[in-house]
């Protein structure tokens, strides 16, 4: 009848209740002013009929109770009083039972009762009996349920517990406990029939009120687990065992959910740490609609946090094999619940793998094994799409990597990857992401190949496409970031022994060369540098040739390095495979290998040759070969002839003319170097001024023809100023007269225009240029000598 | 009553005293008039003595037949009302014919006498004890005085006292099995038993336990039977599930109750009943009968 009812009949009556309680309470005072016990009853039992109505929702009923409630606090004061009403409690106790109503009875034999107690006139474990036995009378769910609350809280206080004046020789804290037991088990029935009553269309709304009468059933487990005196060996041998037997046999989804999270939470982690066994045999039999693993997880949390909490108690977890059940007990679980969605099974994965890193961080075989069962699970199911699973799985997979700090230490965990290969393509990359910055963060090393061969296993989402992937989702961003990531990873595997560190070059070359012509660009660099560190290193030690069986030396890296290279000049992406060429070169020349120096130049070359052909990648790539080709010196007369004068054969056939002009004047460095014993062709590099003059000329000519204004004179500055390097280098082709005519061409060439028209240039660069030799010229000595032979 | 004696026979007054009367037991009787008075409590085989005092009004004389006293246990059917059947006539002459002028006492005893019924007041049939005294007159009619007093028998308890087991149902409805602890109650005593519930099928609302006492008068065709039930006790609150028991425990004192009375001298019987009474939601009734022995106790010992 109350379900059809609105929220405004339901107010009514409330109003009415308390109406009638108030009336009925009124007369109950008075005839408690007058000592009337007679009247005081007849009016007690009138103002707690008001309880027996059926048509409130539970919050309601509450209000109700509660002022019904205060009422009977100052009836008990009377009880209590045996000079104002006259009778020995005891009769009074049998006068309450004549009233005819059950509920009123039962209310006011519960206060009488607590009286009775209080009196020690019965020992107060055959009262709590009798109270306990007939509140079974009423039977309605949410009236019982609050009788019995009421119960429970008048006699919270005269419970036999140890240390109470009411525990003596009859009266044990196994009756409290008992009592208690008995009053929860009760409860919890009514609680579970609330669903049975009405239509099941209100279902949705009597779940919403059985949540709140939870409160009321789980007190009782609260009192449990305050009664002083309930040790280990009573809590194992009767109140656990009595309170889950009552769990399990209620076959009710919510009560098993709620019940199990109470016993958990108001009980010792000591205690559950030794009842492991019987609670986890509790929870693989509860509903599978029930959420185990939020009841599981719960417990490992406790348990983790209690094995935290002091490492006196690790040695506890140990002897009761917390771990071994536990994963039997999840194991379990999973296979029982079949319906139980894969995020749940990882969700209890995670926990446990949470539990074992805390209380046993040096097992990685109890990891691994979490993380094979993980595996099996995972086999199990098509295809993980679940994004809160997929989440799950990412936390199991990070959780060693936060507790050892090292992802060396994750390698070891032969499950791991096999884990990581039920991840989806993004969720994968994610994870790959975490292990680098777990690396990175951790500034962890790896130095073994095997270790390499696994981590890259691990982060092969990263390192190459994976199956089905459509790249063209791919965030551009998002990419460069996680190549970046890969990329500075490869600078973190290292190893002193050359041989090793040779065998990861390897295998990371292995991994990378898979990565497609998009990551290439990224990996390759680290790669090259990192073998080029080695090469270095073995350089550096020096006569590192100790035998044929030696695999480890720069020749042989360099070959490794040269196909490396070859690789992404295919890409194409060829500006960056020649300054990898060029770096391998210079790289080789400091090991004096010639051969090898000149076959990189060869490949370099060809690149200039054949991929690049955008004028702009042209003029820097010039520039850089020219450099480099400077610098190198393990070159012969005929190699190195070939080289330069293929450098200043294509810098003459640059597009643009200052290009031209500014590559040859580059080149003019080729041919004198300014080392001891460096190369110095004075000729060939007055030569090469000269040309690059003429070439400076010719772009002036042009630009008068074309726009009818000669530029800038800045091309003419560059090349005095490598006249004025030359010169004071002590190139003797370099003559004083050659500087003063080109300072007199520039005056010329600023002053006029095509058009004779006399103009005030001012070139600052010029200007520092003329300051520069003024300057030099002061300073006396041998310098000052030479630049005196210039007359400005 | 004294009105009206006072009116036509304001010839003498008349008392009864019992010599016990101020140590005796005194307990409440309803007349039929609706009051009650407190009147003296005897049971079988006591012996009831006591003076009889005649005082006529000042100055009169009361001329008599013969003064006697009656002690009487008499059933009056309501069918039949005014109409006395006497079980037992006992009589006492206390006086021979004469005249009385002055206030005069008599002692009169009846020594140990049979009393096997008790006093009862029923629906349809009341069974009293009464002393009346008579001065008998001729013409000018018989002055009559009545004291009445109560009989109440105890009986020792019962050596067999079986409990009443029983398992009743409706088939795929209803199944319980109660019990009470005894078949034979004293008044003060306390029914003690449980209802278990071997199958629910139905919505419950309550269940009671009700005591109910059959009265029947007459014999044969003219039987007459009159049930009323003296208390509604609620035993469950709520629809139980299978396998709950609930406990009875019933204190029968706050009932007014009488012991069973079988075939009392052939006109009339009292008994109980304990009705245990389900309602279920829409209210019908579920109920099954169950007759108990009331007796009673010696009250030293039961209360």
């Amino acid at each position: 009848m109350r379900r059809l009812a609105g929220v405004e009949d339901e107010e009514k009556w409330l109003a009415e209740g308390i109406a009638g309680i108030q009336h009925n309470a009124f007369f109950m005072h008075r005839a408690l002013d007058a000592n009337n016990l007679r009247e005081v009853l007849k009016y007690s039992a009138l103002m707690l009929s008001e309880l027996r109505t059926s048509k409130l929702s539970p919050q309601k009923y509450y209000d109700l109770y509660m002022r019904a409630f205060d009422e009977l606090r100052q009836l008990e004061v009377f009880f209590k009083d045996e000079s104002r009403h006259g009778l020995p409690v005891v009769d009074l106790y049998e006068l309450v039972q004549h009233a005819g109503n059950i509920l009123p009875r039962m209310y006011l034999l519960c206060t009488v009762g607590s009286v009775y107690i209080k009196s020690k006139q019965a020992p107060s474990k055959d009262v709590l009996k009798d109270l306990v036995e007939m509140c079974r009378g009423v039977q309605h769910p949410i009236r019982g349920l609050f009788l019995r609350s009421y119960l429970a809280q008048v006699s919270r206080d005269k419970l036999p517990e140890i240390g109470s004046e009411y525990e003596g020789d009859a009266n044990t804290v196994m009756d409290a406990v008992e009592f208690v037991l008995q009053n929860f088990t009760e409860m919890n029935k009514l609680w579970v029939r609330i669903q049975h009553q009405g239509p099941g269309t209100v279902r949705e709304k009597q779940e919403k009120e059985r949540n709140e009468l939870r409160d009321l059933v789980g007190k009782n487990l609260h009192v449990l687990g305050q009664i002083e005196g309930v040790d280990l060996e009573m809590y194992k041998e009767t109140v656990l065992p009595r309170v889950l037997e009552q769990v399990v046999n209620c076959k009710d989804e919510l009560a098993q959910y709620y019940l199990m999270e109470c016993i958990i939470q108001v009980f010792p982690d000591e205690y559950h740490l030794q009842t492991l066994e019987t609670l986890l045999a509790a929870c693989t039999q509860l509903m599978p609609t029930v959420d185990t693993k939020i009841v599981l997880t719960q417990l490992m949390d406790r348990l983790s946090n209690y094995a935290a909490s002091s490492p006196d108690v690790l040695h506890e977890f140990l002897q009761v094999e917390a771990f071994a059940k536990l994963s039997n007990a999840i194991g379990k679980v999973i296979d029982t619940q079949i319906e139980m969605p894969i995020v749940g099974a990882m969700t209890l994965f995670v926990s446990l793998l949470t539990f074992t890193l805390r209380v046993h961080p040096d097992r990685l075989d109890y990891v691994d094994q979490i993380l094979g069962a993980c595996v099996v699970k995972l086999s199990s199911v098509p295809k993980l799409e679940d994004a809160r699973a997929m989440k799950q799985v990412v936390a199991l997979l990070s959780a060693p990597l936060e507790k050892y700090n090292d992802i060396v230490t994750a390698l070891t965990l032969s499950n791991y990857p096999r884990v990581m290969d039920h991840l989806d393509d993004g969720t994968n990359k994610v994870m790959a992401m975490l292990i680098i910055q777990s690396i990175m963060k951790n500034n962890s090393c790896i130095s073994t190949a095997d270790k390499v061969e696994v981590l890259f296993e691990l982060i092969k989402g990263l390192i190459k496409d994976l199956d089905g992937t459509d790249t063209e989702e791919l965030d551009e961003e998002d990419f460069q970031e996680e190549q970046n990531s890969v990329a500075r990873l490869i600078h973190m595997l290292d190893n002193e022994e050359p041989e090793e560190m040779l065998k990861i070059i390897c295998v990371v070359r292995k991994h990378l060369m898979t990565g497609g012509t998009r990551r290439l660009p990224f990996t390759v660099p680290p790669l090259v540098f990192s073998a080029l560190r080695l090469v270095r290193q073995l350089d550096s030690q020096g006569g590192d040739i100790t035998g044929e069986e030696v695999s480890a030396t720069p020749r042989k890296i360099f070959q490794i390095l040269n196909q490396t290279i070859e690789v992404l000049s295919s890409v194409p992406c060829p500006e960056l495979a020649l300054r990898l060429y060029l770096q391998c070169a210079e790289a080789a020349s400091d090991c004096d290998l010639e051969p090898a120096a000149y076959e990189f130049f060869t490949q370099a070359f060809i690149l200039y040759e054949e991929e690049i052909a955008d004028s702009k990648a042209q003029v820097t790539a010039i520039h850089l070969i020219i450099g480099t080709l400077q610098r190198i010196n393990v070159f012969g007369v005929e190699n190195r002839d070939t080289l330069t004068h293929k450098a200043t054969g294509y810098s003459a056939r640059l597009l643009k003319k200052p290009d031209q002009c500014r590559a040859v004047y580059a080149c003019s460095h080729l041919f004198w170097v300014d080392d001891i014993d460096g190369i110095k062709d004075g000729e060939r590099a007055l030569l090469c001024l000269r040309r690059a003059l003429r070439i400076a000329n010719a772009a002036q000519q042009m630009a008068n023809a074309t726009r009818g204004s000669s530029g800038p004179v800045t091309l003419f500055v560059e090349i005095l100023n490598k006249y004025i390097y030359f010169y004071e280098k002590g190139n003797p082709h370099i003559t004083p007269s050659d500087i003063q005519s080109l300072i007199e061409l520039i005056n010329t060439e600023m002053q006029s225009d095509d058009n004779g028209n006399r103009r005030i240039h001012s070139d600052p660069f010029f200007t520092s240029t003329l300051r520069y030799i003024r300057f030099q010229k002061q300073k006396g000595g041998v310098i000052g000598d030479k630049y005196d032979l210039i007359k400005l | 009553m004294n009105y009206l004696l006072g009116a036509f026979k304001p010839a003498c007054n008349i008392s009864i005293t019992f010599s016990d009367g101020k140590n005796r037991k005194q307990v409440p009787m309803k007349k039929e008039n609706g009051q009650t008075a407190l009147v003296p409590l005897f049971q079988s085989q006591e012996t009831l003595s006591g003076k009889v005092c005649v005082e006529p009004y000042q100055g009169k004389k009361v001329e008599h037949n013969g003064v006697k006293v009656e002690l009487l246990g008499q059933i009056e059917m309501y069918f039949d009302r005014g109409n006395f059947y006497d079980f037992t006539s006992l009589v006492r002459e206390l006086d021979v014919p004469g005249d009385i002028y002055d206030r005069k006492t008599y002692p009169f005893e009846f020594p140990t006498v049979e009393m096997p019924y008790e006093t009862y007041n029923g629906v349809n049939v009341r069974l009293r004890y009464v002393l009346k005294l008579t001065v008998t007159r001729g013409y000018a009619g018989s002055i009559v005085e009545y004291q009445e007093f109560m009989v109440r028998n105890y009986a020792p308890p019962p050596p067999i006292n079986n409990s009443i087991k029983m398992e009743v149902g409706i088939e795929d409805c209803l199944h319980i099995e109660f019990e009470y602890n005894k078949s034979k109650y004293h008044l003060k005593d306390v029914i003690l038993g449980k209802i278990y519930f071997l199958l629910v099928r139905i919505k419950m609302k309550n269940m009671d336990l009700e005591i109910r006492r059959r009265e029947s008068t007459g014999a044969g065709a003219n039987t007459h039977v009159e049930t009323e039930t003296l208390g509604k006790f609620e035993l469950m609150d709520g629809t139980p599930v299978r396998g709950e028991s609930i406990p009875v425990r019933l204190f029968l004192a706050p009932y007014d109750l009488t012991p069973t009375h079988r075939n009392i001298n052939n006109k009339f019987s009292v008994k109980y009943y304990l009705n245990l009474v389900l309602v279920d939601e829409e209210d019908r009734r579920y109920f099954k009968q169950q007759e108990i022995t009331l007796y009673r106790l010696k009250e030293d010992a039961s209360s």
